[in-house]
């Protein structure tokens, strides 16, 4: 046995785009007929790393990779995702590939249809030949069967449940003659737990048959329960691998969302709030990938409230919900007054303002200036920045007094610019969050939602964000509700953080908690009452 | 060289060289018997009786709601207006303004339920627009035969009933602000003063619109529905007051036209005045989502001195009637140009 070379080797891989170290060393061996579960927060390098073994052409775009992979002991160097399948790889994505008006056996054979011959064929060539439905419904067959589950092959993708959709695409990959291993990325996601035991034992199976499988997935009891190995991938490096016999689900999440320095918050003992600012009560959100199911919490007045958790979970939704944005439900309270949802207009005159996480599309206006940019809302909500004319008949903007909030706050966030006429559009990516942060200082709020304030930006301009918001809420006393998907930058600013998980809060902690407290949290594993701390 | 670069691309080099070609006919007017004066009376003319129109789309181009391809909408209310003023028997200043006045309102009230037309369409609302325009300009083509008018100055002499196609204005307010304060200089020339000062006033209005609280709301609207939801701007609202201005402007734009040009067209001529303000405003360098004062003047200027110029100058020179095969050509042309560089704009 020792002899035997792996099925799959990667050695040494790295990945950096355009400067930007995703991936950095990773090193780990798959053998045949085993499981191996690869965890990570998001942006630990997961998929980039199955981009990087798939031959995706967007890794060969922006300047290939570094290091070998080496299939049966020979290095390989997939161009193409072609490749990848002939050498029997196959993929299973988190989005479905599926064909919804065709039956489960017509996907399953999709592109290696068997042909039927005939007379035809004779004058036109191979391309006349028709389908062999009857040999299309057996090999359908036969890969179900391999899964071990139940599928009807003749029922319209379209009319499955979810469940099934997924069996259906992993029984297409299997379909292949020569598949030896197949990447699963967050195959439960979408499934029911009911459904995801169906899986993982029908995965279980497939291993036993000599297939090995890697499988991705944020729900670490099911990586602990399926896997042989596990590999935790943190900041693109691979922090510990592990046999998962003898590990529990708390070292994963430690493992995952470590980090060396402890969060060590000294000024936490001196910060103190009095009387609720915001009191969120049974709210629903449905946001498309981020839906809101039930949460409720309130957030003392002046205080930093973080709420964290990992992408699509929901985290999102909750400032898009009670900012109007997205058509939600359940009560809201500021300062005691409800707040009327799915109306931005009544949120914001309510002395809220929001920094979207959705930067270019909803928090800028990218063709026009940075004076309209900043002063937009304060004068569209409050009526500022306009000058009366004809004793108060004709109202027009005040051009004088735009151009000098805009230079005041070019000079108090120090936004790299040529000046208050240049377009949002020509700035970068920091200079134009530090524009959104000014809009929503113009407006003077006395509670500030901001959401993935630092997404996309480089490591310099993330402190600058960090500091003025921990600045704006010295100063003015101003409660803030941040969202982010870096619990890191959570820990180091916030008072208390919640994590949300399935569109539910998990629970809420002190910034200076334990590091596996939060990654438990994060997996789903424990539900605490939204009161704890 | 790399400055007149930046320039042409900045500007355009469509502008420049309809610019150029303009002045190249000038240039040649006098050589193959065109009067360089009775020219420019003509361009001055023309100038002020479509500027208007060309206005009307601005507020629609900034709302996002495209070029307003059913300008139509707003000319049939301006035709109502005319008629009606004409029916009770207004003349002169009276005319003419208590026609803006009737006008108004119906202008008003069919803009608002185009506009609520339109918010159910949205990122299809010229092609939407243009069937609008169709349609209501067929309606209305019945509605004239059995409208009860019954003044004899507009109905059809042998049977009593129904509009004429053309009606003339001579007795009623028929050049009415061309001829207020107008600049005759020689035999040929003759500088439509009042028509555009009242141009100038509208155009002045609509500038300071855009720069109250609602206009600045309407032009976030065009330039991104979301950012302006985000800041508590209703966008379906804009735009429906977008679409109630534009139609408004439409139908005062229509009555400057007709007392310029001296008759009321009605049936199917609504639906041919679309066109050549939409490749106006487009040649000044207004791009479907962002217009300005600017590119309705040098737009309006520009088309309407190619329209006038090339038809006199070139049949000179050819010795055959090319004008219409060439208006044809340039307004569908610069429609089709521009819509191919949906995002571009120069200043």
């Amino acid at each position: 046995m020792p002899n035997v070379p792996p099925l799959l080797s990667l050695k040494g891989i790295s990945k950096d785009f355009y400067g930007n170290t995703v991936l950095e060393d990773v090193s780990f061996d798959v053998e045949p007929g085993k499981i191996i579960g690869l965890v990570g927060e998001n942006g630990a390098g997961k998929t980039t790393l199955m981009r990087i073994l798939f031959g995706m052409p967007v890794i060969t775009e922006t300047g290939g990779y570094g290091g070998q992979i080496e299939l049966d002991g020979q290095p390989v160097k997939f161009k193409s995702p072609f490749d990848a399948l002939d050498a029997g790889i196959g993929m299973v994505h988190q989005e479905f590939s599926l064909i919804p008006g065709f039956t489960t056996a017509e996907n399953i054979v999709l592109n290696r249809e068997p042909m039927k011959a005939n007379f035809v064929c004779e004058v036109f060539g191979d391309r006349m030949s028709i389908l062999d439905r009857t040999a299309m419904r057996t090999r359908a067959e036969k890969a179900i069967d391999r899964l071990g589950v139940k599928l009807d092959t003749e029922t319209l993708v379209s009319e499955m449940p979810v469940g099934h959709k997924q069996f259906t695409e992993i029984a297409r990959e299997i379909n292949r003659a020569n598949v030896r291993l197949l990447v699963l990325d967050e195959p439960t996601a979408v499934l029911a737990e009911s459904e995801a035991e169906i899986l993982l034992e029908a995965l279980r199976r497939l291993a036993a048959q000599g297939i090995s499988i890697i499988f991705i997935s944020h729900r670490l009891h099911e990586v602990a329960t399926v896997a042989d190995t596990i590999v935790v991938l943190r900041d693109g490096r691979v922090v510990k691998e592990a046999p998962a016999a003898g590990t529990s689900v708390r070292d994963i999440a430690s493992w995952m969302v470590g980090r060396s320095v402890d969060a060590k918050r000294p000024d936490l003992a001196s910060r103190k709030f009095s009387g609720e600012a915001l009191k969120v009560e049974r709210l629903w959100v449905d946001m498309p990938g981020e839906a809101v199911r039930d949460v409720s919490f309130t957030v003392r007045e002046g205080e930093i409230f973080g709420i964290g958790g990992l992408a699509g979970q929901g985290k999102l939704g909750i400032p898009n919900g009670v900012m109007g944005l997205y058509a939600g439900g359940g009560t809201v309270l500021l300062h005691g007054k409800p707040v009327p949802l799915n109306d931005p207009r009544g949120a914001l005159s309510m002395g809220m303002a929001f920094v979207s996480e959705d930067r270019r599309g909803v928090g800028l206006l990218l063709d026009e200036t940075l004076e309209w940019n900043i002063g937009f809302t304060a004068m569209q909500i409050q009526g500022g920045y306009l000058k009366s004319y004809l004793g108060g008949l004709l109202k027009l903007r005040d051009e004088a007094g735009l151009r000098k909030l805009a230079e005041e706050y070019i000079e108090q966030l120090s936004i790299k610019c040529t000046g208050p006429k240049q377009f949002a559009k020509e700035l970068s990516g920091g200079n134009q969050q530090k524009i959104c942060l000014a809009k929503a200082f113009a407006v003077g709020p006395n509670l500030l939602f901001v959401s993935e304030p630092t997404r996309g930006i480089d490591v310099g301009a993330k402190e600058l964000v960090l500091q003025s918001l921990r600045h704006y809420n010295r100063d003015n006393g101003t409660t803030i509700v941040m969202v982010s998907s870096e619990l890191e930058e959570l820990r180091s600013i916030c008072d208390r953080v919640a994590i949300v998980d399935e569109g539910r809060i998990a629970g809420i902690l002190p910034p200076d908690a334990d590091i596996a407290e939060f990654g438990l949290l994060m997996a789903g594993e424990v539900k605490q009452e939204a009161a704890h701390a | 060289m790399r400055n007149f670069k930046e320039f042409a691309a900045d500007f355009g080099w469509p502008r420049i060289i309809i610019f150029f070609f303009l002045i190249a006919l000038f240039i040649g007017a006098p050589f193959v018997g065109v009067s360089v004066s009775t020219s420019f009376s003509d361009v001055f003319n023309r100038f002020g009786q479509n500027a208007i129109l060309v206005l009307a789309l601005v507020p629609m181009v900034q709302s996002g709601c495209g070029l307003n391809f059913g300008l139509p909408v707003g000319i049939i209310a301006g035709l109502l207006g005319s008629t009606l003023a004409m029916q009770f028997g207004l003349t002169g200043w009276f005319g003419f303004f208590g026609a803006v006045a009737i006008c108004l309102p119906f202008a008003a009230l069919f803009g608002w339920l185009y506009g609520l037309l339109l918010n159910k369409v949205k990122g299809e609302e010229m092609t939407i627009a243009m069937y609008v325009g169709f349609s209501l300009v067929t309606f209305f083509s019945i509605l004239w035969l059995l409208l009860p008018y019954s003044s004899p100055a507009m109905v059809w002499g042998y049977t009593g009933r129904g509009l004429r196609t053309t009606i003339t204005l001579e007795n009623f307010w028929g050049k009415i602000l061309n001829n207020f304060l107008a600049v005759r200089i020689g035999q040929n020339f003759t500088f439509p003063t009042g028509m555009i000062l009242f141009v100038a006033l509208c155009a002045f209005l609509v500038y300071l619109f855009f720069r109250t609280k609602t206009g600045t709301a309407m032009t976030a609207v065009g330039s991104n529905a979301d950012f302006a939801r985000a800041g508590g701007v209703s966008s379906d609202k804009m735009r429906t007051v977008s679409v109630m201005l534009s139609t408004m402007l439409g139908a005062v734009g229509i009555l400057v036209y007709q007392q310029s040009f001296g008759f009321i067209q009605l049936y199917q001529a609504p639906l041919f005045m679309a066109f050549p303000a939409i490749a106006a405003l487009l040649i000044g360098g207004a791009s479907v989502n962002k217009a300005s004062m600017v590119n309705v003047l040098v737009g309006t200027l520009l088309f309407q001195g190619i329209l006038t110029m090339t038809p006199s100058v070139i049949n000179s020179v050819l010795q055959t009637d090319m004008s219409e095969v060439i208006r044809i050509v340039l307004s569908n042309g610069m429609i089709l140009y521009a819509l191919t560089r949906k995002t571009k704009v120069s200043k």
